[in-house]
């Protein structure tokens, strides 16, 4: 009884090999032989680009799918993967060119991106952004020690360069703020902030630049550049900044 | 006997002053001079039984008992040492179980209070107890739509009535309002609230930079300064129109106005001529008249609003900030601190004091921070009232010239606190956000 039952299991243990052995073997012999070459259809493709609109700078996806396809290039990006995408940014408008072949025949896809100009601003906006920023990289701002509203001899050179720069560039006018670090009282702040400005402006109108082209305001202690409590950052924000004004 | 008693806290501050001038710490109490009434306020009895009731009646009583507590001239007698029944009215009143230990209270504050028809009835009586023949020293009766404002408004009344009586004739400040600023909505705005802290309201919005409120005597206008296209100026808020109204524009930056007692003139400090310096103007507008004239900063006047001659203010014309006085036409000039940093004075009601913020060692690794000081102006003798809590500065005096509300740091962020003129009973009023430059209306 014993022996016929693992007799049994042995011939189910066989028979299970045979098989899984047979299933493999059927699939093998399935693929060995090369199939006959299916009559290769000609590629097809097509390509995509989101948005197909964009500003100049911007980032567009150009996206891409090839069917039976054995070479597949774009003239602008070379030899690509059958189906894909990339990101591309266009300096100007530009007109992809995909070309997907095989065996049997070509076929081509574009697809266009449009690069549109920076919306022209207004002329006298033009002027003004590049006056504030002409201003702003040349004007050096003024720093002063701790309660003291003199001008330093090395920040007296300082506005003499600012003065240089505003002589060659007679139309700008600006206003000076007065800033004081976070310690002491609001109101003295505020006054000692006045005192600044006032006297950044005196400095310049003593380099010959006119009284009309600047306007001065203190504000203290209440817009700091720097907010921690340390010297550096206390130095940061006791200055006279000169801004630029329209 | 009132005037006597008027100037009661003026001289007790005084003997202080006088005490402590080498000192940094005073301490005061009821043993510095001062006997303090003993006063005994039981809760008003509830004479109607709602649950509305039971909420304005603790409003009330909350209020009625922070307002005597704070007024700095009773002993508040502990409510554990009143008798077991507490009386509504004048037939339930045992005044012997008052006057006798264990309360041994002199004074007794009592009443009832009930809601009908939506109005809120509130009759209070002051009786003295160790007069049995005659006792009644106030009685009175209020009647006011029901609701949390005015059980707060009915309670400062009353306890204004009895500081008034038991204070030396000195009217009570309950019912005066504290204008700041506050940067809780994003911005510097100019906002108001009780002078207990209570029902705090933004008058301004301006969305730039609002600073240094200062109401006028009246009660009717708020002067501040706001960063506007023109720079800073002197602006003014109505407090009966509740929006703000137009003030005088003038050159360069404008800030720190101060009315003078009268509502006449208000002085404030201007940048125009290049240098900032301190002008006054009519109230009503007008040409400015300059003051003073020197190359430091000058900032931050007030006016001795006993006489109006006087205004004492801020000047950097010899380095750090000292405080000086003028006559108000800007002759006799005396510089009245000798060291250190000290800015923000405020004259006190009576024209005796200088309450201001100093930072007396001045320089790196110096003891001591800014603090508030009074300083007898005549003689000036100086008390230290604040002590080692963080920056303290911006102090104003209450219209009694007892209490000195002020801004400090003790907490972290800057934040309003009163106290009393001694330095004791310290409360903080604002939580929100962070607030600044408190001042204490006259009425």
């Amino acid at each position: 009884m014993k022996l016929t039952r693992s007799q049994w299991i042995r011939i189910i243990v066989a028979l299970t090999v045979v098989l899984a052995v047979s299933a493999c073997g059927k699939k093998k012999v399935a693929s060995t032989p090369p199939p006959p070459p299916p009559p290769a259809p000609a590629p097809t493709a097509s390509l995509t680009a989101n948005p197909n609109t964009i500003q100049a700078g911007q980032a567009s996806t150009l996206t891409w799918k090839t069917d039976y396809a054995t070479d597949v290039t774009i003239d602008q990006l070379g030899k690509v993967d059958p189906s894909g995408s990339r990101a591309v940014t266009p300096a100007e408008s530009t007109t992809y060119h995909l070309v997907a072949k095989n065996d049997s025949g070509t076929q081509e896809a574009t697809a266009r991106i449009t690069v549109m100009e920076a919306p022209p601003p207004p002329p006298q906006q033009t002027s003004n952004d590049s006056d504030a920023q002409l201003f702003s990289s040349n004007m050096k701002d003024v720093f002063y020690d701790y309660d003291s509203y003199d001008v330093s001899a090395q920040y007296q050179q300082v506005l003499q360069a600012d003065a240089r720069f505003l002589q060659q560039h007679k139309s700008l006018k600006f206003t000076i703020e007065g800033h004081c670090d976070e310690r002491g009282s609001t109101e003295y702040n505020l006054a000692l902030g006045d005192n600044r400005a006032n006297a950044a402006k005196q400095a310049l109108a003593q380099l010959g630049i006119s009284p009309d082209r600047m306007r001065t305001i203190s504000y203290g202690k209440e817009k700091p550049f720097c907010t921690e409590s340390n010297e550096s950052c206390w130095q940061q924000n006791r200055r006279a900044h000169f801004v630029y004004q329209k | 006997m009132k005037r006597y008693r008027a100037s009661l806290l003026v001289l007790f501050v005084l003997f202080a002053i006088a005490g402590m001038s080498a000192q940094d710490w005073i301490r005061t109490g009821t043993g510095l001079g001062v006997e303090k009434v003993r006063l005994a306020v039981p809760d008003f009895k509830p004479v109607t039984t709602d649950t509305g009731t039971q909420n304005l009646s603790a409003v009330f009583n909350v209020t009625l008992w922070n307002d005597l507590q704070s007024a700095g001239i009773f002993d508040m007698v502990s409510k554990s040492f009143y008798p077991l029944s507490v009386p509504g009215a004048p037939r339930e009143v045992h005044l012997s179980d008052w006057g006798s230990p264990p309360p041994s209270a002199s004074m007794l504050a009592f009443g009832n209070l009930g809601v009908q028809g939506g109005s809120l009835s509130v009759q209070g009586w002051l009786y003295d107890t160790k007069n049995p023949q005659s006792p009644q020293v106030l009685g009175k009766q209020y009647r006011e739509q029901a609701n949390d404002a005015n059980a707060r408004l009915i309670a400062h009344r009353f306890a204004d009535e009895i500081i008034l009586r038991l204070g030396g004739g000195i009217a009570g400040v309950a019912e005066t309002k504290l204008y700041f600023v506050s940067k809780r909505s994003g911005s510097k705005e100019i906002w108001q609230m009780d002078y207990d802290g209570a029902d705090q309201k933004q008058l301004t919005h301006m969305g730039s930079i609002a600073l240094s409120p200062h109401v006028s005597p009246d009660g009717t206008r708020v002067a501040y300064s706001g960063v506007t296209k023109e720079g800073w100026q002197i602006l003014m808020y109505s407090l009966e129109l509740g929006r703000p109204v137009n003030f005088q524009h003038f050159g360069g930056d404008n800030y720190s106005p101060a009315w003078s007692s009268d509502g006449q003139t208000i002085a404030f400090s201007s940048s125009r001529s290049g240098n900032t310096e301190i002008y006054s103007v009519s109230s009503a507008g007008g040409s400015a008249r300059r003051l003073t004239e020197s190359k430091g900063p000058d900032v931050s006047p007030t006016w001795n609003p006993k006489t109006n001659t006087q205004i004492a203010w801020v000047s950097g014309r010899t380095g750090l900030p000292q405080i000086y006085t003028m006559a108000s036409d800007g002759t006799n000039v005396v510089r009245i601190t000798d060291q250190g940093y000290a800015v923000s004075p405020s004259w006190s009601p009576n024209g005796q004091f200088l309450a201001f913020a100093w930072v007396r060692h001045y320089g790196p690794g110096a003891p001591g921070a800014s603090d508030i000081y009074v300083m007898d102006v005549a003689s000036k003798q100086w008390a230290q009232l604040t002590h080692e809590e963080g920056r303290n500065d911006f102090p104003s005096w209450s219209p009694d010239g007892r209490h000195i509300v002020f801004q400090s740091s003790r907490t972290g962020r800057v934040q309003i606190y009163s106290m009393l003129a001694d330095g004791s009973e310290v409360r903080q009023l604002t939580t929100a956000g962070e607030n600044t430059q408190p001042n204490w209306s006259s009425k």
